[in-house]
């Protein structure tokens, strides 16, 4: 059992440890801002969850005790990922790109990091 | 008098669940502590959050969790084939505008997060009407796929997921 169980976690480690490896090479590979976000939001979420299962399954197996919180870290770290990319992504619509070269959602309006903060309702609760 | 107590009972549920998970160790003492907390937190912030989320079908919420994961995977192998393998040249990232049905906050933050975790997709930002998201691709032979894609698989399980 502890042996299948080492070489479970072994196994684990070292594809968590090539997903983080892509991730950081996709920041170096890609050609701009844009498409660099891509790779550390998506390769490094598996290259982590592949080191937080292989915690999962060390510590039942060697301690014989069962740990919650890897599931907690793998929560947050899925709530929290989205919200990191969506403000890079912001920024760099407004300091790589001019309003003109993104797609509008329709004529007459525009996105909202674009919009005038005044003239939106502040609360509508 | 159940509704004023309990303002956000989906939120006060999730509270009770993290900190069960946070102490780690099963004690009737953590439980009603984590009772305590998921009334009280809700209480206090609820002027942060005017409305209640409104769920007409949550039982669907564990098959649409199951296919993001999947996709999360799949995205993952799908973004490292590309980053590895495909030269610079090769690549076509495109925005693209997806307009959307749903019209709740959460069922829009959901979307916006699912889109971001999944295959090769990024969403950037919300149009001011509240009607459109901007989503960023990192490799977009054909866009409008994508957007098809996007409102067929997610989009239309939110919406039966949320009222």
């Amino acid at each position: 059992m502890e042996m299948i169980g080492e070489i479970v976690v072994s196994f684990l480690l070292v594809v968590g440890g090539i997903f983080g490896f892509v991730g950081s090479y996709g920041l170096v590979k890609l050609p701009d801002q844009m498409t660099r976000l891509h790779a550390p939001t998506k390769s490094a979420t598996l290259g982590v969850g592949a080191v937080l299962i292989g915690s999962l399954v060390w510590f039942p197996t060697q301690h014989g005790q069962v740990t919650w919180h890897e599931l907690l870290i793998t929560l947050f770290l899925f709530l929290t990922a989205p919200v990191t990319g969506n403000v890079i992504a912001k920024a760099n619509m407004h300091v790589n790109w001019r309003e003109e070269e993104i797609p509008k959602p329709s004529p007459d309006t525009s996105w909202s990091t674009y919009g005038d903060p005044m003239h939106e309702p502040l609360n509508k609760g | 008098m159940i509704r004023r107590l309990l303002p956000h009972p989906y939120l006060s549920l999730v509270l009770i669940a993290v900190w069960m998970l946070l102490v780690n160790r099963w004690a009737v003492g953590s439980l009603v502590f984590a009772v305590i907390l998921g009334v009280v937190i809700p209480l206090m912030t609820a002027p942060y959050w005017p409305d209640t989320a409104k769920l007409k079908s949550p039982g669907r919420i564990p098959g649409y969790l199951a296919i993001v994961l999947h996709d999360i995977v799949k995205a993952n192998f799908d973004v490292a084939r590309i980053v590895l393998f495909k030269p610079r040249r090769d690549l076509q990232p495109a925005w693209i505008v997806i307009p959307l049905e749903l019209t709740q906050p959460e069922a829009i933050t959901a979307l916006a997060s699912t889109i971001t975790l999944t295959p090769g997709t990024l969403t950037c930002d919300l149009s001011e009407d509240g009607q459109a998201l901007l989503v960023h691709c990192l490799h977009a032979p054909d866009p409008q796929a994508i957007v098809d894609e996007i409102k067929d698989r997610y989009e239309a399980r939110l919406k039966e997921i949320f009222a």
